[in-house]
């Protein structure tokens, strides 16, 4: 029976990894291997294509080996770091208004049938339009500044946030409405103390996938129109071949991305106790 | 043990008739049942799996509302169920989210208890219903018996004088199950209140019960009422006393001429 409660709690989630436990005696080692495995395979790319292009003799502004390109993250340090913040403000701005508009629209969409069929397609056919050919009308309708790259950025992040609580505000479990209703709960006791906890692991799968595109949205945003960031930063260093540049903010959006992912399921972990605890449960086979 | 004294009768469904419409057909699943239970009495309702039990508890509990008949609670028909019964479901709906204790509390807190007085009257039972010392644990931390004591709790906790039980021990192994058939024979003698369980273990339904009412295959009607006079305390010993399988198998061939395999 508890087994059948767990179960429905099940998602398609996976993105928490569970480290398989270790037997005592390599528990250093292994645990050292576990952390240090990313480290490692991004390490042996960058050895790879450091000697690929020493050895092939490639042009530095065709392919800058990594070597160029840290160099490069050194010695910019200072225009880099403007750029990035420009760019960061945009994406915290642009996930924070997506986070907030994509929680109201879910509980309207899950609890009401008119919200829902007047505003779901909507939402759908928001993600079918490019947003590529979204972002240069935004900047005839309200101009270079800030705003349309925080408008692109929570469009294209907004998706998998109201999608996901929909879900998780929809997939409550009749029988623990039931049971609170047995006690005279009223439908909004059955909202916040049933449905909100139990929609918060959703939310934040959603929060996670929307995090991560916010970054690509904000660079869309760049691309078409900025005189800052970075994402302007690389359509300005292209026609004059400074390709480390170019990677250096690469690598830099990308961290930017890993590092919001990460903080989403640090927040996750301390916000969420008891999920993480029956995840892994369940990966061990407890019940 | 014929209590058919009006003020002391807590609980009593006349002609009590459901129906659900499957496919555009009406589908009879309650067909006048008729039952009633006094004041402190604990009675117990067994027939063949899918006969409509559970649609016959949760009418009583105000889940649903039946075709016709009268439902009378506390006296009165008119009362709403909703909040005035207890009622504790087959799987023990722990919130996964909340510790023990304060599922335990969750009752308390929907009918408006401010939350550090009922976490006060939680804790002093902890121990009653064995699960000191993991006030503060998960749900998922919890064996099956410790979850479904919880659920007790939680149901007990809101001190509602008739307490439906919907095959509470059903989901647990054998040996477990009968530790909580003692464990409920020595903790109801003292809560004085009107039990209703719904089981289909014969053996449970005597052991616990004042009076077994026997229901048909679907639709479900009342076959056959027998009062258990059994001495009380009861003990888990006396099922193999003369009377208590007389009892049983009285009530086994009742059921066993039902004949569906569920």
């Amino acid at each position: 029976m508890g087994l059948m409660v767990e179960a429905k709690q099940a998602r398609p989630d996976g993105v928490t990894g569970v480290r398989p436990s270790p037997t005592l005696w390599k528990l250093d080692l292994s645990a050292a291997l576990w952390w240090g495995l990313p480290a490692l395979i991004v390490a042996t790319l960058f050895g790879l294509w450091e000697a690929w292009v020493r050895l092939a003799n490639v042009a530095e502004w065709l392919l800058p080996p990594p070597s160029a390109i840290f160099e490069e993250l050194g010695s910019s340090r200072g225009l880099l770091w403007t750029h990035t913040l420009v760019t960061l403000q945009e994406v915290l701005i642009g996930f924070s208004l997506a986070l907030g508009a994509g929680i109201i629209l879910a509980v309207g969409i899950a609890f009401s049938r008119v919200v829902q069929r007047s505003l779901y397609p909507f939402v759908i056919a928001s993600q079918t339009i490019p947003i590529i050919a979204i972002a240069p009308l935004l900047l005839i309708w309200v101009g270079y500044g800030t705003t349309p790259k925080v408008i692109v950025v929570a469009l294209i992040s907004f998706f998998p946030i109201v999608v996901n609580m929909v879900d998780g505000l929809k997939s409550v479990d009749a029988d623990m409405v039931n049971m609170m209703r047995t006690f005279g709960a009223s439908r909004w006791q059955v909202f916040t103390k049933l449905q909100v906890p139990s929609s918060l692991p959703y939310l934040f799968t959603g929060v996670k996938i929307g995090v991560a595109v916010s970054v690509i949205g904000a660079v869309i945003g760049e691309w078409v129109g900025a005189s800052e960031g970075l994402g302007y930063l690389m359509t300005r260093s292209i026609p004059q071949f400074q390709t480390e540049r170019v990677f250096a903010a690469l690598f830099i959006l990308s961290a930017m991305g890993i590092s919001l992912f990460l903080l989403a399921a640090v927040i996750e972990r301390l916000a969420l106790p008891w999920h993480h605890t029956n995840k892994v449960r369940r990966v061990m086979g407890e019940s | 043990m014929a209590v058919t004294d009006a003020t002391s009768v807590k609980l009593r469904l006349q002609g009590l008739y459901k129906s659900f419409t499957v496919d555009g057909r009406e589908v009879p699943v309650l067909d006048g049942v008729d039952l009633y239970a006094a004041e402190g009495e604990f009675v117990s309702v067994i027939g063949p799996s899918g006969c409509g039990k559970t649609t016959l508890l949760n009418c009583v509990a105000g889940l649903d509302e039946p075709n016709a008949g009268a439902i009378e609670l506390k006296g009165s028909t008119t009362e709403r169920r909703l909040g005035a019964v207890g009622y504790m479901p087959q799987k023990d709906l722990l919130l996964p989210w909340r510790s023990v204790l304060d599922n335990a509390i969750i009752g308390l807190e929907l009918m408006g208890q401010p939350r550090a007085e009922a976490r006060r009257r939680a804790l002093s039972l902890m121990e009653t219903f064995g699960l000191a010392g993991f006030e503060g644990q998960y749900p998922s931390a919890l064996s099956g018996g410790m979850r479904q004591r919880a659920a007790f709790l939680r149901t007990l906790l809101a001190d509602q004088e008739v307490v439906l039980l919907d095959e509470p021990f059903g989901a647990l192994d054998a040996l477990t199950r009968s530790q909580m058939q003692e464990w409920l024979l020595g903790l109801w003698g003292d809560l004085g209140k009107t039990i209703v369980l719904i089981t289909h273990d014969v053996e449970e339904a005597v052991l616990l019960s004042d009076r077994v009412y026997v229901l048909t295959a679907r639709p479900a009607r009342v076959k056959l009422v027998v009062d258990v006079d059994l001495p009380r305390p009861r003990h888990y010993r006396m099922v193999t006393d003369e009377a208590f399988v007389h009892l049983k198998a009285t009530l086994l061939a009742s059921l066993r001429e039902e004949g569906t395999w569920g």
